[in-house]
């Protein structure tokens, strides 16, 4: 299998937490839910301070397409909306719930034990409705990428199990722990889109994970259908055809960035998304394995989403693998590790490549919260810079084929309108560059201070275009 | 609860791991990977070599410091640019060089071949390179007088005794008889340890050899410009060797003697001054190749190594503009 060029090899440290089962972490006193936990539109909040929820209730209610709805991860009473710190850094509004302890499911959640014979439309109503985005981190709506336009016609489905982020394990221990769940998430998925063939991605350095899907996998009763043949000579005669779903489990490289979704689909089945383009324009669609296991949970059992697996890991003095409710506060997962092993310098949500470092202890885990990462003092002091060596390091190890060096001189320079020539947009952050470069310089933060200038620019374009139209 | 309120948090953007690479970790392992060749410069060239060496050093050091404190700059002299520009152009001097044209050149590698543009990692030309150039058009006596090798604790008088390098016999000789000459009658073994004329760092082929596979292996360098380098020298001086053995030498004998392995492993492969995707390096190596062989055939000069790679240091922007790695999913036109 043909892999992606560039990556490199971090210390993955995953030895703290692979081997720790997921264990649900105590029920939060309090939960902090932002209306706003996924890419697209913040949703709306349906209830007022002072309403009694359930879990389960739905408390924001999706506002246009691309957006999702919330819902309450316990059962208590409203006690204020309003602004809250939030995972991204800035406030968001957030509605505060505190617990009655009685931890009780909202009324009139739909089980289906037939779900896979649900037409796609109504597949996908759940889908939305449970509030489901991409857990791997990205937190896209799912039904939205589930719905590819007609024109793109999709061929494959690929889950990613990459989780190349060092680290992490939350998705390494759902693999192992609820594989069923993935496959037949899988399974539903493929249903929906209408189609045949379905990948598990996973680094060959979660070897019981593969095993554990390739053993579910492989007990997918197989559907036979008898299909007619009519020979040139006007024979006919029929044949049991095996068909149903054609699901494989691959095993990828261990290198970062291998869970990048465009890598991910290079490295699976040799198609290079194009630059700018999706990965339905190579008729792909891709999905974490905890979104896989959060959609069977809603079709299956209606339940939405409301937990997911968080890894706690780094300087706390017992790392841990939380089945964590949505809007809990990372201060209470940092205590229920034991407090901080180390005076800790930085507290990092999701992983150490992609991660966002946090301000404060006071923000919630959100949907796409993959793990907790606690840096300690030592490791977190920001280091000055130098200037660029032309070391070449950075473009051995991109793996989009960029010049991250000459990014970064242009973002250093603020020639954001030059810097074009260099592809900026190309640029997937996974900052395989940052880590290599020998005069520490920030390129990833140069690149996105440039995208974010060109895409105000490119609004700002738009408005007056439509000033001038209008 | 409290206590955790009140944590100061380090925000910045992320990754927030990398590597432990950093530029002296680099320019350190380079200079390691250059003492053993330095060390046969010193055996043959006895302790001329080792003044040399060290005044360079100093002296570079010396005014990078000050050069930066006269620029305003951060005084980074740790970070062991200075020392390995101050090692590498000592290595590309004469053994019996006198004191003021190791310190004018060093002074001039550091001020204007390197801080002048902007220091470090801005600078045009190979800082060395420049100031070897510079001497030898400006000093050409001075910097064309080799001592013959003496070992160091052999009893002859060191630099007693003077004579032409490899190359430049075989131009001497090309001159006065139309042949090869004498050139032909040095020994290949000599040429390998270095127990021949010419700088005093260049001449041990084998450990310069041995320095640069070190470098590649710990990833400092790619193979790409040395082996694109030295296969051109190769290549085209085994054509011109088949047509008349008699008026050429052979390739070994130009792959081994001049400052071929210095400057493929140690000189060409500046960051700096070189093209930095592979594909680029390729084509920088060849051309540095070809103009050596061309300057070593047919110039006046015997040795055309340190030109070659100046030369070459000035086309290296057009060809890092020209040659682009490959972008992920670029559309690929459909023949």
């Amino acid at each position: 299998m043909e892999g992606f060029k560039g990556g490199i090899h971090p210390n993955y440290s995953k030895e703290k937490t692979e081997r720790l089962p997921v264990i649900d972490a105590k029920l939060p006193k309090r939960v902090v839910i932002p209306i706003s936990q996924h890419i697209g539109a913040p949703c709306e909040p349906i209830v007022k301070i002072g309403d009694t929820v359930k879990k389960g209730q739905k408390i924001g209610e999706a506002k246009g397409y691309v957006s999702a709805p919330v819902h309450s991860s316990i059962s208590g009473k409203v006690t204020a909306i309003g602004m809250f710190p939030h995972p991204s850094g800035r406030d968001a509004l957030s509605i505060v719930i505190e617990s009655d302890g009685a931890d009780e499911w909202v009324a009139g959640l739909t089980e289906r034990s037939d779900y896979l014979k649900l037409p796609p439309d109504e597949l996908k109503k759940i889908i939305n409705n449970a509030g489901v985005v991409g857990l791997g981190g990205a937190t896209f709506p799912t039904h939205v990428k589930l719905s590819p336009p007609p024109e793109k016609k999709i061929r494959a489905v690929i889950l990613n199990g990459a989780e190349c982020e060092p680290y992490l394990t939350a998705d390494h221990r759902l693999m192992v722990e609820r594989p069923e769940e993935i496959v037949e998430g899988l399974r539903i998925i493929l249903k929906l889109l209408n189609v045949q063939y379905g990948y598990i991605g996973v680094e060959t350095n979660k070897s019981d994970a593969i095993s554990r899907l390739t053993e579910i996998v492989s007990k997918i009763p197989k559907e036979k259908t008898a299909e007619t043949y009519v020979e040139r000579s006007g024979i006919e005669w029929t044949k049991d055809v095996e068909t149903g779903p054609n699901i494989r489990v691959i095993g990828l490289e261990v290198k970062y960035p291998q869970g990048a979704e465009k890598q991910l689909i290079k490295a699976t089945l040799n198609r290079e998304v194009p630059s700018g383009g999706l990965p339905m324009d190579v008729g792909v669609v891709v999905q974490n394995v905890g979104t896989a296991s959060a959609i069977y949970n809603a079709v299956r059992f209606g339940r939405p989403l409301i937990d997911r697996i968080t890894t706690v890991t780094g300087a706390v003095t017992y790392p841990k693998n939380f089945r964590v409710r949505i809007g809990t506060l990372v201060s209470e997962l940092i205590e229920e590790c034991g407090g901080f092993s180390e005076e800790p310098g930085k507290v990092i949500m999701g992983g150490p490549m992609m991660g966002m470092g946090q301000h404060t202890l006071n923000v919630p885990i959100i949907k796409g919260s993959s793990g907790l990462l606690v840096l300690p003092k030592t490791a977190a002091g920001q280091r000055e810079f130098y200037d660029c060596i032309r070391c070449g390091a950075c473009v051995r190890v991109c793996p989009m084929g960029l010049l991250p060096n000459m990014l970064s001189i242009y973002g250093e320079l603020r020639l954001v309108d030059a810097s074009v020539e260099f592809k900026p947009m190309d640029c997937i952050e996974c900052g395989c560059c940052s880590y290599v470069c020998p005069s520490k310089r920030p390129i990833v933060h140069f690149i996105r201070y440039m995208k974010n200038e060109l895409a105000i620019k490119k609004t700002k374009g738009k408005q007056k275009k439509e000033a001038v139209k209008g | 609860m409290e206590k955790l309120e009140e944590l100061k948090l380090v925000v910045s953007s992320s990754p927030h791991v990398k590597s432990d690479e950093t530029i002296e970790k680099i320019m350190y392992t380079v200079i390691l990977a250059l003492l053993p060749a330095a060390g046969a410069g010193i055996y043959f060239f006895g302790i001329n070599a080792v003044t040399i060496i060290l005044l360079s050093i100093i002296t570079a050091v010396a005014c990078e410091a000050l050069m930066q404190k006269a620029m305003g700059r951060k005084i980074a002299i740790k970070d062991g640019s200075a020392v390995l520009t101050g090692l590498l152009l000592a290595m590309n001097l004469p053994s019996n060089a006198p004191w003021w044209l190791v310190v004018i050149g060093s002074g001039f590698a550091i001020i204007i071949g390197k801080q002048i543009f902007g220091g470090l990692g801005f600078n045009i030309f190979n800082p060395a390179l420049a100031a070897r150039v510079f001497l030898l058009i400006s000093w050409p006596v001075q910097m064309t007088t080799w001592p013959k090798p003496a070992t160091l604790f052999s009893k002859a008088s060191v630099d007693a005794v003077t004579g032409a390098t490899p190359l430049g016999l075989l131009k001497s000789e090309l001159l006065l008889k139309n042949n090869i000459g004498e050139a032909a009658n040095i020994s290949v073994v000599d040429m390998i340890i270095g127990n021949i004329g010419g700088s005093l760092g260049e001449v041990s082929a084998i450990l310069l050899v041995l320095g640069g596979i070190f470098l590649i292996y710990r990833g400092y360098i790619s193979w790409h410009i040395p082996a694109s380098f030295i296969g051109t020298v190769i290549i085209i001086s085994a054509i011109f060797w088949f047509i008349d053995p008699a008026r050429y030498a052979s390739p070994l004998f130009h792959a081994l003697t001049g400052g071929l392995m210095l400057g493929a492993f140690f000189m060409a492969t500046d960051y700096v001054t070189s093209p930095i995707t592979p594909k680029g390096m390729l084509i920088f190596g060849f051309g540095c190749g070809f103009i050596t062989i061309l300057i070593r055939l047919f110039g006046t000069y015997p040795e055309g190594v340190s030109f070659a790679i100046m030369l070459m240091n000035l086309v290296t922007p057009l060809i890092d503009k020209y040659v682009r790695p490959s972008l992920f999913g670029e559309v690929k036109k459909v023949a």
